[in-house]
């Protein structure tokens, strides 16, 4: 999962925007749609820009096993709790992949944490909304990988390799988790009537969230014109939000559920779903910091870390013991 | 973390090598951290066989791969200032 809204807290410095634009060749690269891969030049700018966004998304995999974890032990059946746990781990992995990228960029996954950690990097707002009921890991399958897939399939041609190599593994298991979020919503939608009325009231919470996951408007996106032009980012945020938009109703209608925008309307002559305004004012609050579960996510997050510290200090020991008596037996 | 001895000792990177089937040959699919080969080939399989994509699975510390740069084969003309392995 993953969404455009983190906040560019460590945005690459501006003033050499164009100045530091790559050489010849990279520029070249760029303009065949060629891929950049690790050893190769680059602009420090481009390096600094493409850690950022695959640390912020790194994190975010990470992060976003919270808010689903808090369901595992409290799924409604044994195969929903299987499934559920096997996509929590999935997540999990695409952090890792997601890690092991960023490092390709000569960064350590130690220090990419440390910043997570001290909040120096961000991750991305949806996973600072609570997780109330079980209809909401119906909703967040459904809407927020939905999203993410959204997001994330142009980046599998994205210009650094790595990246768009991590990207191909990670869309193809989150195309399993929105359809297991549809699943669960359409079982409840089609149960009793309390069941569809928890169905509708996720739908509620985390529509308007979701179509923030975009991040802001074009016109105060500052990061994204650099982007699109050295092919990390392929379509615009609102480009982008359209087409999840578009996506996204008729599987409502098929669902049964009502999207709560009162506005939402088919626009004959665009041939694309308008919603009504979204408030943004709601996501750069999240994004300071000020939304429901920012310092739970963050807390955990440490404290999850901090508590495994004995668990990595023993293998390295006993990783250190082994050698040396494998050193010791080679010498008698 | 920043607190002292927190991450005073990352354990190291391994690359990755994974053979989809019968009939191919080993392909790198991506790096992870382990402490040792063992854990590095539980690792593995955890992260990046979770979907039957491999039947054998090769760890390679990355500090033992020896690289070319970008324009050792004369394929590219481009200059190498990355990390020096990968």
């Amino acid at each position: 999962m993953y969404g455009n809204h983190s906040g560019t807290p460590e945005q690459v410095s501006s003033h050499d925007a164009y100045a530091d634009d790559g050489d010849a060749d990279f520029l070249a690269l760029i303009q065949a749609d060629g891929r950049v891969e690790p050893r190769d030049a680059m602009p420090n700018a481009y390096r600094a820009s493409l850690v950022r966004q695959i640390a912020q998304h790194a994190h975010s995999e990470i992060i976003g096993m919270q808010p689903e974890g808090n369901w595992i032990s409290r799924a409604p059946s044994l195969k929903r709790k299987a499934i559920l746990m096997a996509k929590v781990q999935d997540e999990a992995g695409h952090g890792l992949y997601l890690y092991a990228a960023a490092e390709t960029l000569g960064v350590d996954r130690s220090e990419l944490l440390d910043k997570l950690h001290t909040g120096r990097h961000k991750y991305s707002s949806i996973f600072n909304y609570p997780t109330l009921t079980w209809a909401d890991m119906g909703a967040i399958g459904w809407l927020v990988d939905g999203a993410a897939i959204v997001n994330q399939v142009p980046i599998t041609r994205c210009s650094y390799g790595p990246y768009a190599r991590a990207m191909v593994r990670i869309c193809k298991e989150e195309s399993f988790h929105q359809r297991q979020g549809f699943e669960i919503l359409h079982t409840l939608s089609n149960g009793s009537p309390a069941q569809h009325a928890m169905a509708q009231d996720a739908v509620d919470r985390w529509w308007w969230p979701s179509l923030m996951m975009f991040g802001p408007p074009d016109d105060a996106s500052p990061n994204s014109e650099r982007s699109m032009r050295w092919g990390i980012k392929r379509f615009s945020n609102d480009e982008l939000r359209q087409r999840f938009v578009d996506m996204t109703v008729p599987q409502a209608q098929a669902l049964g559920l009502t999207l709560p925008d009162p506005e939402l309307a088919y626009d004959d002559t665009t041939g694309h779903w308008r919603t009504g305004a979204i408030d943004f004012t709601e996501l750069f609050e999240v994004i300071a910091g000020n939304g429901p579960c920012n310092a739970a996510r963050m807390a955990h997050r440490r404290g999850a870390h901090e508590r495994g510290q004995w668990v990595r200090d023993a293998a390295a020991a006993y990783a250190d013991k082994h050698r040396s008596a494998t050193a010791t037996g080679a010498v008698a | 973390m920043t607190e002292a001895g927190a991450s005073a000792r990352e354990w190291p990177l391994w690359e990755v090598f994974v053979r989809a089937r019968r009939g191919l040959s080993h392909g790198h699919v991506g790096s992870l951290h382990a402490p040792d080969a063992a854990m590095a080939l539980r690792n593995a399989r955890d992260l990046y066989t979770r979907r039957q994509e491999g039947v054998s699975i090769w760890v390679v510390p990355a500090e033992a791969i020896s690289a070319s740069s970008p324009a050792f084969t004369g394929a590219s003309t481009r200059g190498g200032t990355g990390p020096a392995v990968r």
